[in-house]
């Protein structure tokens, strides 16, 4: 397709949704719950296009960004034992924690080294033999697996000295446990791609059914999100809530039964805290007991007085996350907090909301439609 | 004869020095004004002079399409050509690292020769120094150029009025895709070369046709985002740019896709984009598509009233985001 045929497809896609929105009578709020579908919704300027009574919000969709203080806080601690190498993506160096960052550790001789796969942990471990190589295992069902592999990979290489610190997270029982919040409202779901490629469409059916609320599984491509959205609003039009795959091409109603089973091999469901959401029941991933040797929290635990008290600040990132607040309501967003000199989280990251706002100048920008 | 491998001695001012002076540089760039060899070219000028400067420090020294010689002759004469002069002489300094090549050194000297017979300058005067080891990577090189300014010219951001159309003169991030596939070690077609190039007899034959053109600036480091931001904040208008205009190569937006960079970023070291009066557009659009470094040229977007300092895109399928300024260092030694 070129890009006129582009341009006009993506015009008939806005005139039907802007006229099926407007059978239902109401406002109508849909939410991403990834952070590639968050980028991917700004460069294209997908928000410009709709009617005013579409609305699209970000949730808790990127993995740097719902990663709470205390888990950074963790990493900074063990970063600062001297017999410790912290391995990790690098979008996570700059995220604050309560009192600093992993970058602030580092300048100040921290050995953290950034990884491109975690897979690349176990050379550094088997390199540096007399160290404990900790990886920072954050994510969601998209990461669990490669993590996981690693893991077994250590136990059948013999390598006794990697270890995970674990904060991985699952999409489904955030999406429920926002659908139970009564500050938040959404009419439905922008389904993540990539994570949905791992646990197939079928995991959403319960909270889609229990929450009658329609989700629909999508790509990056900014037709693919105006398809998912116009399949959206079609659904909330004629009163239905299933689950709908705009990404067939590429994920299947099972997933991927080989990633699933790699991650369920080494890691069970745990409640676990998310920054503004506090402890989510069973929305997080823990090691298994088979695997507590290569859980850095179960073999070092950390001394109780080692975690600075939690702090308060003005950023609004929690609020931000569950789609209460726009970037705008926060006071920090655009001013004290911008992407060279970050205090959020949400600005810290490229997936980010409010790093995809400031960038694409979502609310700063006059032309309007 | 000079050895194949340059010495600390062939920077140290002695008979070494002289030697390769003789054997290497000035068979190289040989024009009357640098066989003076004083301690400087004295040289003749029209009126008002337009003086640039810029150094030279790309990795990898050798890329598809190009060396740091053609960089470092074709920046200082594109840097002259778009404040509206034509350039005239240049000089050129070589900081190079014991141990280069001679085999080297000797292309690069070459393709620099080459390119400023293309722009129809001379190298009138230079330098070389040679550092230890370790202490420079390869070879660093600095120009400077001096050019007549075109007289009735009148080139300055605040010369930009909404209304006015903005020209790019053809395919973007050519030359950071070749710069960055050499350095990631990716394969790509021939297509994908730098795209440097001598742009003084286009921007020449532009400024003839339409004394007018506001600014003309060449999308460097920053690439068109940072020229468009810039201009948008100097002359205080908004800009508002079609995304479905913008021409950019497929295995350009491929090597993006991997790398995660985006074309409106990269840099550039052939192309320029023209702030032109719209009844002028069509005009200066032909004379660029005349030349062979402006075949591509198109219309890409205008100077709005609104919108302030800002730079619009109207997105492919038609939406609106901001383009903004590039942060901080996207693809460091990239010219």
């Amino acid at each position: 397709m070129d890009k006129k045929e582009e341009r006009e497809l993506a015009q008939r896609l806005v005139a039907e949704i802007t006229a099926l929105a407007e059978t239902t009578g109401r406002k109508l709020r849909f939410m991403e719950v990834c952070g590639t579908h968050t980028v991917a919704i700004f460069r294209a300027g997908i928000r410009q296009l709709l009617p005013a009574n579409v609305e699209l919000v970000s949730g808790p969709g990127c993995p740097v960004c719902v990663t709470p203080d205390d888990y950074m806080d963790k990493a900074i601690a063990y970063a600062q034992h001297p017999e410790v190498i912290i391995t990790t993506f690098g979008d996570m160096l700059k995220v604050p924690g309560t009192k600093s960052s992993l970058s602030e550790a580092k300048t100040n001789g921290a050995d953290i080294r950034i990884v491109y796969s975690p897979l690349d942990s176990i050379q550094i471990a088997k390199d540096n033999p007399d160290k404990k190589v900790v990886f920072l295992a954050v994510g969601f069902e998209t990461t669990a697996p490669t993590a996981a592999a690693t893991v077994l990979a250590a136990e059948q290489q013999g390598v006794k000295n990697l270890f995970m610190l674990s904060a991985q997270k699952l999409v489904p029982p955030v999406m429920e446990a926002l659908l139970s919040d009564e500050q938040v409202h959404v009419d439905g779901f922008i389904l993540p791609g990539h994570v949905s490629v791992v646990t197939g469409t079928g995991i959403y059916e319960p909270i889609v059914q229990n929450y009658h609320v329609p989700g629909v599984v999508t790509g990056f491509e900014p037709l693919q999100i105006l398809r998912a959205l116009y399949r959206l609003v079609k659904q909330v039009a004629k009163g239905e809530a299933k689950v709908e795959n705009e990404y067939e091409d590429v994920v299947r109603p099972e997933g991927n039964p080989v990633s699933q089973r790699i991650t369920d091999t080494v890691y069970e469901a745990a409640d676990t805290g998310w920054r503004g959401m506090g402890i989510v029941p069973l929305s997080g991933l823990r090691m298994r007991a088979e695997y507590a040797a290569f859980d850095i929290e179960q073999v070092m635990p950390l001394p109780a007085g080692e975690l600075p008290p939690a702090k308060k600040t003005a950023c609004r990132c929690g609020e931000v996350l569950r789609g209460i607040v726009t970037p705008q309501d926060c006071p920090l967003f655009g001013k004290a907090c911008v992407p060279t000199h970050a205090i959020g989280p949400c600005m810290v990251s490229v997936e980010g909301v409010c790093a995809a706002w400031f960038k694409y100048g979502q609310g700063r920008f006059e032309y309007g439609k | 004869m000079v050895s194949d491998k340059v010495t600390l001695a062939h920077g140290a001012g002695g008979k070494m020095s002289q030697e390769l002076m003789e054997e290497v540089i000035l068979p190289a760039y040989g024009n009357p004004l640098l066989e003076e060899m004083h301690d400087g070219a004295q040289v003749q000028m029209n009126g008002q002079v337009a003086f640039t400067t810029d150094s030279y420090v790309v990795q990898p020294l050798f890329f598809a399409g190009g060396n740091i010689g053609k960089l470092a002759v074709c920046g200082t004469v594109n840097d002259l050509a778009m404040t509206g002069a034509i350039p005239r002489y240049i000089s050129a300094g070589l900081i190079i690292e014991e141990g280069f090549p001679v085999k080297d050194l000797k292309e690069i000297l070459a393709t620099m020769r080459q390119m400023a017979d293309e722009a129809g300058i001379y190298i009138v005067t230079g330098d070389t120094k040679v550092v230890e080891k370790g202490k420079a990577d390869g070879i660093f090189i600095n120009t400077a150029g001096i050019g007549d300014v075109i007289h009735g010219t009148h080139i300055s951001p605040k010369n930009v009025k909404p209304g006015m159309k903005v020209i790019l003169s053809g395919y973007i991030g050519d030359h950071a895709a070749a710069i960055l596939a050499g350095r990631h070690g990716l394969t790509l077609p021939d297509t994908v070369k730098t795209d440097c190039a001598p742009l003084c007899h286009m921007t020449k034959a532009m400024l003839e046709a339409a004394p007018d053109i506001a600014v003309l600036r060449d999308p460097t480091r920053g690439g068109v985002a940072a020229v468009l931001n810039e201009i948008a904040v100097a002359s205080d208008c908004g800009l508002l740019i079609d995304e479905e205009a913008l021409p950019i190569h497929e295995e350009v937006q491929g090597v993006c896709d991997i790398l995660g960079f985006d074309p409106l970023y990269l840099a550039n070291e052939g192309k320029c984009v023209a702030f032109v009066p719209a009844d002028e557009a069509q005009g200066v659009l032909s004379v660029m598509q005349a030349n062979k470094y402006g075949r591509d040229a198109r219309i890409i977007g205008e100077v709005t009233e609104t919108a302030k300092g800002q730079v619009g895109l109207r997105t492919a399928i038609g939406g609106i985001r901001v383009v903004d300024m590039p942060l901080g260092n996207l693809v460091p030694r990239i010219c």
